[in-house]
């Protein structure tokens, strides 16, 4: 199964470092989003942004809310990266391909979601330098906000993978995969959004509990995944 | 000689639709099998029964001992698919399509150069990406594939198409030497020349059942139509209006 898994994961980096389209694209939107809410949510301040520094932010509201933006930001990018991850197995029949490659389904689950955990981790990175930036987002206790996005991440591509494998195999997978992503992921979002919020402010033990939970969702739906990936392939 | 294929009234169901009903059919070790039909037949969807892509409903279902009804994972192993599309990354070159091949098989590395030289791809075409190939260099590539892996059977769906004279000279090649090397195929295929010119045995589907099979080294059963499969005339002139294109060669 590692092996397999190894081997899925590397030929979907392999993919991504050929194509670039999350560099070229899902990056690019998470950071457009990011800007907007900004400006949704912020007094927009264009000569501020000149200003070496300075942030979108007119105060408190975008600050106390940057840790749920930044994770809606997250997790839109991240449909749009699982969407990515199953449109090359459905290029040319590759889908089929992997059905008959006889390879561990338990492992391309494994291999599809650690290749999509290696691209989130970028994305958050962008994305966290960047709302920290606009929103003035500052985090007092990093460890907590890594363990929170660890937690996190692992569950958006846990739940992601087997939600893409199952709306791959349907004609209107475009809108059907958010539509079955967003509910499933709501916990996980205001999970991690607690525990970052936790680790801003600076305040561990209150962020412990949201860990806590977000390591419950992660075993679940990695569980989940090993377990009827192998089904929803067929399907 | 054993027999590879054993189907006996196996019905197989795709999205709750039954593609194939009642499929007889039989196929031993070193058989080159020509599946014919006019469009929509069933000939894709039998070859992907065969490789357990479409799920049996009833039946018996038997690909090279795996019996498709309890286990039809187990049989990708052994037989190999040649589809429509080429199954390939286009983001990756040829080679690492291979490669990733070869690896996943767990085949020796030589196995990819070797593969590469048997279907005249050049060092430079084979550091192509996919996306960018010919659909001639497409189907050459997906014929590499499938001799990187070990298989004992073949399935290949119109393997002729979109290929020059070459490359078609080149699949009846690799066919023949794959059945010289004990390997068993199944060829589904509108170029009935080319394609009888390797096969040892025609199979016709019409509305996802088998409906008459011919033996190409019996040259009375293609004067006979109405020895197939001990019919008479009034079931083979049925055949002939479901099946528009009967005419034996």
């Amino acid at each position: 199964m590692w092996r397999d898994a190894f081997l899925v994961m590397q030929k979907d980096m392999k993919i991504e470092l050929k194509s670039k389209v999350v560099v070229n694209q899902v990056l690019p939107f998470g950071l457009v989003v990011i800007f907007l809410f900004g400006l949704a949510i912020g007094k927009v301040n264009t000569s501020a942004l000149v200003t070496a520094g300075s942030n979108l932010s007119n105060g408190g509201a975008l600050k106390d809310a940057s840790a749920g933006l930044f994770w809606l930001a997250v997790t839109m990018s991240a449909i749009i990266g699982v969407q990515r991850s199953f449109a090359i197995e459905t290029q040319d029949q590759a889908r089929d391909a992997l059905r008959l490659s006889a390879l561990d389904p338990a492992g391309i689950f494994l291999g599809k979601a650690g290749a999509l955990l290696i691209q989130l981790a970028v994305l958050e990175l962008v994305l966290g330098l960047c709302a920290s930036f606009l929103f003035g987002m500052h985090i007092v206790t990093l460890w907590l906000f890594l363990l929170a996005a660890l937690l996190a991440s692992i569950s958006l591509c846990g739940v992601g993978v087997v939600y893409g494998a199952l709306a791959s195999g349907a004609r209107t997978r475009e809108t059907l995969l958010p539509l079955l992503f967003f509910p499933v992921i709501a916990p996980v979002l205001l999970s991690a959004t607690k525990a970052c919020e936790a680790a801003i402010v600076g305040n561990p033990a209150s962020g412990m509990i949201w860990i806590e939970i977000l390591a419950v969702f992660s075993l679940c739906y990695l569980t989940l995944g090993i377990a009827a990936f192998g089904s929803l392939l067929e399907e | 000689m054993d027999l590879v294929i054993d189907f006996q009234n196996a019905v197989f169901i795709s999205d709750g639709y039954p593609v194939l009903t009642g499929v007889n059919m039989e196929v031993r070790t070193g058989e080159v099998i020509h599946l014919r039909g006019s469009n929509g037949a069933g000939k894709t969807s039998l070859l992907r029964a065969m490789v357990g892509l479409i799920p049996i409903k009833s039946g018996k279902a038997i690909v090279l001992g795996h019996d498709l009804a309890s286990d039809r994972f187990d049989v990708r192993k052994d037989a190999g698919l040649l589809g429509h599309l080429s199954f390939l990354y286009d983001d990756l070159t040829i080679l690492d399509n291979l490669r990733f091949i070869q690896r996943i098989s767990r085949r020796p590395k030589d196995s990819v150069a070797d593969a590469i030289r048997r279907v005249n791809i050049t060092d430079k075409l084979a550091k192509t990406k996919v996306g960018r190939l010919s659909t001639g260099q497409r189907k050459r590539t997906a014929l590499a594939a499938l001799l990187i892996r070990d298989y004992r059977l073949w399935l290949l769906d119109e393997p002729h198409a979109g290929l020059d004279e070459h490359g078609r000279y080149l699949v009846d090649q690799l066919i023949l030497d794959f059945q010289s090397e004990k390997g068993t195929v199944v060829i589904a295929s509108h170029e009935l020349e080319r394609a009888m010119a390797v096969s040892s045995r025609s199979v016709i589907i019409s509305g996802g059942s088998i409906i008459a099979a011919e033996n190409f080294v019996d040259q009375t059963l293609r004067d006979a139509p109405d020895r197939y499969l001990g019919a008479d005339e009034s079931t083979i002139a049925n055949w002939k209006a479901k099946e528009g294109s009967f005419d034996v060669a």
